[in-house]
């Protein structure tokens, strides 16, 4: 791709002063105008990365470059950068307009055009007619919108965002999901968003960066990474996946089989090559899986087994099927059909076929 | 569709006063020394110092018309082991204990009533609670002396009550001390004291109460223990100014009750034994410091 | 300590107290009411009582205000009325800055003795007044001699050494007060405003002052009642001439109660109560 880069890391590392590593050589290259989000659990790193782009804390190795420029130790107050924080962080003692407006008295814009700004600022983020409430008269929603308009007036190259949407309910929250991704697209700025919430992180982005224990284990599209987990970790952190363990028995060209505990075969496409007789994990999505009672016609799926548990969720049914004495697998069905009036049941202790496409299958090896 | 524009922050020469602000931002060590210093400075001087001097005092010895004498002795600690010296010690400790207790037995019941009050009222009990106290201490001494002379309030209102014939000596006596210092310091007492047992969860009580204890038991195993830190903070907090006090014992005990700080008080401006004062000064220090220092042990090992 | 749900603490508090036996609780009351009564009793006595046209105290002879004019007219109440304004005011600035400065330090910054610091900070506050007093008393005065001795300089007790004292004990209340304001400061919101492009020191100025205000104003006060209201300090390092309203009290209380002390007394009670409440409604109104 040739757009310009605007935020890169270059194998940086953060080790605080109580020998934590809370980032590990992590390098990354976020382009101009995407939305770019940090994914991962609670204490993965992605906060310390976002706040080694802002300023607050700076690395222990490793370079910070915005805008191609190496960052070293700039204060936050000299970055072309401004951050929405987790808790809004709006100032108690000013007013709407006043917190808005701090970054452009900060840099001493003239007062009829600061005006002007702050006044498109609360158009964008549909605050307007607010200015003079305080923080404390506003919902959290209002808030954050605030919080928002105070970053964005500045006009900034990039926009930090600290899992913004945290503190609000979860109808709210869908809400802000998809009026922020259209803030973004309007105004055109890079979003580097960080969030533990992967629905959130795969409806919002344009490249995430699925990060554990300080380290980058993946970074592509919403797609890529739900398709095509690199890893274990991202396998499971992204949606819900069976793993099944076993030995590479065979490899034909693209194509390899593996042998299961209990002597089944799967034949599984792999994009590298394998040794022979390495352990290795496939993994296919419950929603990839085809389930048939074992006697219907075209039931040749290739893992056999008992249903032991049926979960009802409205839209789907899970699945649990008991493949052998230490495996079971999770299979999502829609519900496409009347499930009170349909014929199509499985209940408990059914014999069952699962089939899936072949491309539905991934290896993994770690 | 809105046109990303770059406002830079102001990069023009930075002002000397921004130098200085990145200087004093880089170098820790820089920014600690001018908070600290002040501050600092002037305890060093005008506090440890002193003190210092004080203590360099107790070891020499009082020269002719009260001058100092600067040559080393222990007199001044040894002349602490007559009888007339230990006696004062002796009542110090003995007042600021009695003042201690008498504060705890009042106090506890009054801030729990208060810390289980309708939370309304409890800001209100408070600031009636702190109001008397933040008055002037030596009006308040003053308020009380009036009321306890022989020809005081109390005295008047029981002798036109029949109850006594002539009146009650209270002024000048141990009692009017204790009182007086009860006085000025129990809402030492009662604010820690409410501030624990504000904390107290009170579904403890009831499960006990579930269990079998009776009140007494409750208080005497539940309440009690776990509202411990406020009592302890209380009693310090009273103990200390109680066993250093000046201005209750001049004017209630009125010369017949000497505590510490009255003998103190006499060597230095009456008999102008400046070295001794010293030395009793700095055991007074001492007892203090050990007191602390003891509540801060106790409060280690109970994990407050 | 305990783990309890919420929920659980919810339902007891919502229960009445008056389960308990109602004499225990009668007993608590009354415990509680007479209480107050010991601790208004005597300050109000004692301003009925100015206003008392007899000069003994037995006998309620009608009300008068002559007591007060004759505290206004009496030229050494006035002297000591304007000397301890002074005093208190240039205290209260004095150690209301270096507080905040220490507070400052020991919240924002971290040094190597900094544990000793903070001890040494305390010791005003824990050491008897009259250790303090006279550790003062003995330290000037040496002072004056070495200063008459290598330079010729003549200085004496008065309301320099006085005003000293009290910022030496005062400005470490100050900076308990600010320091507890600092630890519950949000520090995102500095962050976030050197984010928009605030330096340091238009961070302070514009974000960490202004919201600290309240704690610096309650520790301004602080020391100013604590320098009107010393005595036992002042006492002992005022030297012959100079005298402050405590001073003064002391005096005339010594020498045998006349009424004029109470006139006194009740205006600085008066005085302080105004102070004090004025402080606390200051607090609340500006608490965000």
């Amino acid at each position: 791709m040739d757009r310009p880069i605007d935020v890169e890391l270059v194998d940086v590392t953060k080790v605080f002063d109580n020998g934590v590593v809370a980032v590990d050589r992590v390098s990354l290259q976020i382009y101009q105008g995407e939305f770019f989000s940090l994914l991962g659990p609670s204490g993965c790193g992605k906060t310390t990365t976002l706040r080694m782009i802002a300023g607050f804390e700076h690395p222990t190795s490793g370079e910070v470059r915005i805008e191609g420029r190496p960052m070293g130790q700039t204060p936050p107050f000299r970055r072309n950068v401004n951050t929405v924080f987790q808790n809004y962080a709006l100032f108690p003692h000013m007013t709407v307009f006043e917190n808005v407006a701090f970054g452009l008295k900060m840099k001493r814009v003239p007062r009829d055009e600061i005006a002007h700004r702050v006044r498109e600022a609360l158009q964008l983020v549909r605050l307007s007619g607010f200015e003079e409430r305080y923080p404390r008269q506003l919902s959290g929603g209002q808030q954050q919108r605030v919080a928002l308009a105070r970053a964005l007036v500045n006009r900034p190259r990039v926009l930090l965002l600290d899992e913004p949407l945290g503190a609000l309910d979860l109808k709210l929250r869908k809400e802000m999901q998809l009026e922020l991704k259209h803030l973004q697209m309007t105004v055109g700025i890079t979003f580097i968003y960080v969030t533990h919430d992967q629905e959130e992180a795969l409806t919002m982005s344009d490249r995430i960066a699925v990060m554990n224990a300080g380290r980058v284990l993946q970074v592509g599209s919403p797609v890529e990474i739900y398709e095509r987990p690199a890893s274990r970790f991202v396998a499971d952190f992204i949606g819900e996946t069976n793993f099944l363990v076993g030995q590479v028995d065979e490899i034909d060209g693209e194509t390899a089989t593996v042998l299961l505990s209990g002597g089944r075969r799967l034949r599984v496409p792999i994009d590298r090559p394998l040794a022979a007789r390495s352990e290795v994990t496939v993994a296919v999505r419950p929603e990839k899986m085809r389930i048939l009672p074992v006697e219907a016609p075209g039931a040749n799926g290739v893992l056999t087994g008992r249903v032991e548990e049926v979960i009802y969720i409205g839209t789907d049914t899970f699945y649990v099927v008991r493949i052998d004495d230490a495996t079971t697998v999770r299979v999502r069905s829609q519900n496409d059909r009347n499930r009170l009036d349909s014929e199509q049941q499985l209940p408990v202790g059914t014999a069952v076929s699962l089939s899936w496409a072949p491309d539905a299958a991934r290896v993994l090896v770690d | 569709m809105a046109i990303v524009e770059q406002v830079r922050p102001s990069e023009r020469g930075a002002g000397w006063l921004q130098r200085l602000s990145d200087a004093v931002r880089q170098r820790e060590s820089l920014r600690a020394l001018l908070l600290a210093g002040p501050g600092g400075l002037w305890l060093l001087v005008f506090f440890l110092l002193p003190i210092t001097i004080v203590f360099a005092y107790s070891f020499a010895r009082r020269g002719p018309y009260g001058a100092v004498d600067w040559s080393f002795t222990l007199e001044n600690y040894v002349r602490f082991f007559d009888w007339l010296y230990i006696r004062v010690f002796l009542v110090s400790v003995w007042l600021a204990l009695l003042t201690t207790v008498i504060c705890l037995v009042i106090g506890y019941p009054f801030a729990f009533v208060i810390a289980r009050s309708p939370r309304r009222w409890r800001n209100a009990l408070l600031v009636l609670v702190l109001v008397p106290f933040w008055t002037n201490f030596l009006v308040r001494t003053y308020a009380i002396m009036l009321l306890l002379r022989a020809d005081g309030l109390i005295n008047n209102a029981l002798q036109w009550l029949g109850i006594i014939e002539r009146p009650l000596t209270m002024l000048f006596t141990p009692f009017a001390v204790v009182l007086g210092l009860v006085y000025g310091y129990l809402p030492f007492m009662i604010l820690p004291i409410y501030a624990s047992i504000e904390k107290f969860d009170f579904t403890l009580v009831e499960a006990a109460q579930d269990l079998g204890a009776n009140t007494w038991h409750v208080f005497w195993n539940v309440l009690l223990p776990l509202t411990l830190p406020g009592v302890l903070a209380g009693s310090i907090l009273v103990f200390i100014p109680s066993v250093g006090a000046f201005v209750t014992p001049d004017l209630l005990g009125g010369g017949k009750v000497v505590m510490i700080a009255n003998l103190i008080n006499q060597q230095f401006l009456t008999v102008r034994h400046w070295p001794f004062g010293s030395a009793i000064s700095f055991v007074l220090m001492a007892i203090v410091l050990a007191a602390t220092m003891l509540y801060f042990r106790l409060g280690e090992t109970r994990r407050i | 300590m305990t783990v309890v749900p919420a929920t659980t603490k919810t339902l007891a508090t919502v229960r009445p107290a008056r389960r308990r036996l109602s004499v225990g609780w009668s007993v608590l009351w009354l415990n509680v009411l007479l209480t107050f009564i010991f601790l208004y009793a005597p300050i109000v006595v004692m301003s009925i009582f100015s206003f008392n046209a007899s000069r003994q105290m037995q006998v309620w002879m009608g009300f008068t205000l002559d007591w007060y004019v004759r505290m206004v007219h009496d030229e050494r109440v006035r002297i000591a009325a304007q000397n301890s304004l002074v005093i208190a005011l240039v205290c209260m600035i004095v150690s209301t800055i270096i507080g905040t400065l220490t507070a400052l330090a020991l919240e924002r910054t971290r040094f190597r003795v900094k544990r000793l610091y903070e001890g040494a900070m305390y010791l005003p506050i824990i050491v008897p007044e009259i250790v303090m007093a006279i550790a003062l008393l003995v330290f000037f005065n040496l002072c004056f001699q070495w200063l008459d001795q290598l330079f010729g300089l003549r200085l004496n007790f008065g309301l320099g050494t006085i005003t000293i004292a009290h910022i030496a004990f005062s400005f470490p209340f100050v900076a308990v007060v600010v320091r507890a304001r600092l630890a519950d400061f949000d520090r995102t919101l500095e962050q976030a405003a050197q984010d928009l492009g605030a330096n340091d020191w238009q961070t302070f100025r514009y974000v960490t002052l202004p919201l600290l205000m309240p704690g610096i104003i309650a520790g301004a006060l602080l020391a100013f009642t604590l320098s009107i209201d010393d005595f036992v300090i002042t006492f002992f390092n005022a030297g012959v001439g100079s005298t402050t309203l405590p001073l003064e009290i002391y005096g005339r209380v010594r020498r045998g109660i006349t009424p004029d002390v109470n006139a006194l007394s009740t205006v600085m009670l008066l005085a302080s109560m105004i102070l004090v409440l004025g402080s606390l409604a200051l607090q609340r109104r500006r608490s965000t």
